[in-house]
C-alpha cells in the first residue's frame, strides 16, 4: 500500500482550495465528473479531495479504455487468438483483462500466441517479419490512441501488407458523456475535460454540454495544480451561472485538435451503429469500426468473431463505478476478492481504473483528511 | 497506453521523413512524427508520444512536469517504458 504524495507547489494548492471553498453556496452540493481515468489517478495519488469542501464531490468518469471493455469482445478477442495461424498483438494494458475464460496472460501461458506490443507499428513490423503467419492488432482506447491506429492501416495500406489486421475497438468520449447526461442515476454539475483525448478531437465537440445541458467543462491537464485549477474554473462558472467550455490546458490541447489525427481516423475508420460498453450497455455511434474501403484489414470481416454478449460477474459493480453511481469502495468485492493482483472487474486491473487508483493509494472509505477544512480557512 | 510520454526530437531519418529518432529519458527510439505533418517538430524540440506517434508538441517545462508526473505514477510509467525500449518501429 501506498500513501498518498505531498506534491510540489503545496502553497500554491492551498490557496487554490481556499479560493474554491470561498466559491460555494451555503447549502449546495457539487458534483464535478472528472471524464478521463488518467485524471482520477492524479486525483487519489494526491489525496485533492482533501483539499476540498465537503460539498463538493467529484465523481469518476468512463475514461478508462481497458475499463470499458466489455467481456464479449475479450472472449471475440481470443477467439481470434486460439487461430493457429494467428498472432494476436496488443498493448500491455489489455494483458490482464479478464474474458470468461481468463484474460490473454492465461492463454499466453496456455500456449496461445498473444505478444504485447507498444504501438500497433510494432505489429506492422512483426507481420513483415512473419509473412506467413496472420498478424492482428487489437486496437484499443479512445481518441488518444485511435490516430495512431488509423496511421498504420493507411501504412498497412501504402505497402500492400496482406497479413495484417486490425480487431477494432476504439471507443469515442462524447456519446458515453452524452450517455450519462441523459442518465436519471445522476445529477452532475460540471465536467473536468479529458486533456489527452482533446489533444485529437480539441474542445468543440464539448460545446453541446454547455449550450444544450448548461454544464460548464474545463479541459484539463494531469498535474495535481491543473485539476485544482480546473475545479476553481468550474466554480467560477458555476457562482456566476455560466456554462461554457474552456481549456486549462492550452499549453498542449488545441482548441480545434489534431486535424491530420481526425484526416486519418476519418479515411480509416467509421462510426459503428451501436457498441456495448461495459457497465453502461448499448450505446448509439460510440466506437469505431475499420471503413469498408479498409476491409482487407479489418480483422473481424476477415475471420469472423462469435460476438456474443457475456454478462459481467455477479459480484462486480464495474458497471455503477464507470457511471459514478458507486464509489469503488462501495463494491462488495473491492479490496477482498477483487484486487490488482486478482482483478475481477476491469476498474481493478488498469491503473487508471477508479478501483485500482482507491485501491494503490488507500482510500478504503469516503472519509476526508480533516486538514482540508483548515486549508480552506487559509487566507 | 494513455500516457503521454515526453522526448526530445534528435534527428530525422533519411529515407523516411515521417519518422525521427528521439530521446526519452536516455532512451532513444524511433517514433512516428507523422500527425504533426501540419507543423512538424525541429531537431531539439519536444513531443508529447502516445504508442509510438508523437501526438502534440510541447515546451521543455511542459516536457518536465510531463516527465514529474510520469515518475509519479510508477509502475505504470515502468511498464510503458519498457515496452518503448523494446519498440522497434521502422
Amino acid at each position: 500500500m501506498r500513501f498518498v504524495d505531498e506534491f510540489r507547489d503545496a502553497d500554491k494548492a492551498h490557496a487554490l482550495a481556499a479560493r474554491i471553498a470561498a466559491l460555494c453556496e451555503p447549502g449546495r452540493q457539487y458534483k464535478l465528473m472528472e471524464v478521463c481515468g488518467g485524471h482520477t489517478h492524479t486525483i487519489y495519488k494526491h489525496g485533492l479531495e482533501d483539499y476540498l469542501p465537503e460539498s463538493i464531490t467529484l465523481v469518476h468518469g468512463p475514461g478508462c479504455p481497458v475499463c470499458v471493455i466489455p467481456m464479449g469482445r475479450v472472449d471475440d478477442a481470443m477467439h481470434l487468438a486460439s487461430r493457429p495461424d494467428v498472432i494476436m498483438t496488443s498493448f500491455g494494458d489489455m494483458m490482464r483483462v479478464p474474458g470468461s475464460n481468463g484474460s490473454f496472460f492465461d492463454a499466453k501461458a496456455r500456449g496461445t500466441d498473444i505478444r504485447m506490443v507498444y504501438s500497433p507499428l510494432d505489429s506492422l513490423k512483426l507481420a513483415r517479419a512473419n509473412p506467413d503467419k496472420r498478424v492482428v492488432f487489437m486496437a484499443i482506447g479512445f481518441e488518444t490512441t485511435a490516430p495512431s491506429t488509423a496511421m498504420t492501416l493507411l501504412r498497412a495500406k501504402a505497402e500492400g501488407l496482406s497479413n495484417f489486421s486490425v480487431f477494432c475497438n476504439h471507443v469515442t468520449i462524447i456519446p458515453a458523456i452524452k450517455a450519462i447526461l441523459d442518465s436519471p442515476d445522476l445529477r452532475l454539475d460540471g465536467f473536468i475535460g479529458p486533456g489527452h483525448v482533446s489533444t485529437v478531437i480539441g474542445c468543440r465537440p464539448y460545446e453541446f454540454i454547455a449550450a444544450d445541458h448548461g454544464k460548464p467543462v474545463v479541459v484539463a491537464g494531469f498535474e495535481p495544480l491543473d485539476i485544482l485549477q480546473s475545479i476553481y474554473m468550474l466554480m467560477q462558472q458555476l457562482a456566476e451561472g455560466r456554462s461554457e467550455v474552456e481549456n486549462q490546458y492550452s499549453r498542449v490541447v488545441p482548441w480545434d485538435g489534431n486535424l491530420v489525427a481526425l484526416r486519418a481516423i476519418g479515411e480509416t475508420m467509421e462510426l459503428r451503429p451501436y457498441f456495448e460498453w461495459r457497465g453502461l450497455g448499448f450505446i448509439s455511434h460510440s466506437a469505431l469500426r475499420v471503413r469498408e474501403s479498409y476491409a482487407d484489414f479489418d480483422a473481424e470481416l476477415l475471420f469472423g468473431v462469435p460476438g456474443v454478449r457475456v454478462a459481467d460477474p455477479k459480484a462486480c459493480q464495474c458497471g455503477e463505478v464507470l457511471k459514478g453511481v458507486l464509489k469503488p469502495w462501495e463494491c462488495k468485492v473491492f479490496g477482498t476478492a477483487c484486487t490488482p493482483e486478482t482483478p475481477i472487474g476491469t476498474c481493478m486491473v488498469s491503473p487508471e481504473g477508479a478501483c485500482a487508483a482507491y485501491y494503490n493509494y488507500g482510500r478504503m472509505t469516503r472519509q476526508r483528511v480533516p486538514q482540508a477544512i483548515e486549508l480552506s480557512s487559509r487566507p | 497506453m494513455c500516457l503521454g510520454i515526453p522526448g526530445e526530437v534528435i534527428e530525422f531519418l533519411p529515407e523516411q521523413p515521417d519518422l525521427a529518432r528521439v530521446d526519452v529519458s536516455g532512451v532513444r527510439r524511433v517514433i512516428n512524427v507523422g500527425l504533426l505533418a501540419d507543423e512538424p517538430p525541429e531537431p531539439g524540440e519536444w513531443v508529447l508520444i502516445h504508442v509510438g506517434f508523437a501526438l502534440s508538441k510541447i515546451d521543455e517545462a511542459e516536457a518536465a512536469a510531463a516527465m514529474d508526473f510520469l515518475e509519479g505514477i510508477g509502475q505504470a510509467y515502468e511498464d510503458e517504458l519498457a515496452a518503448l525500449r523494446d519498440s522497434q518501429i521502422e
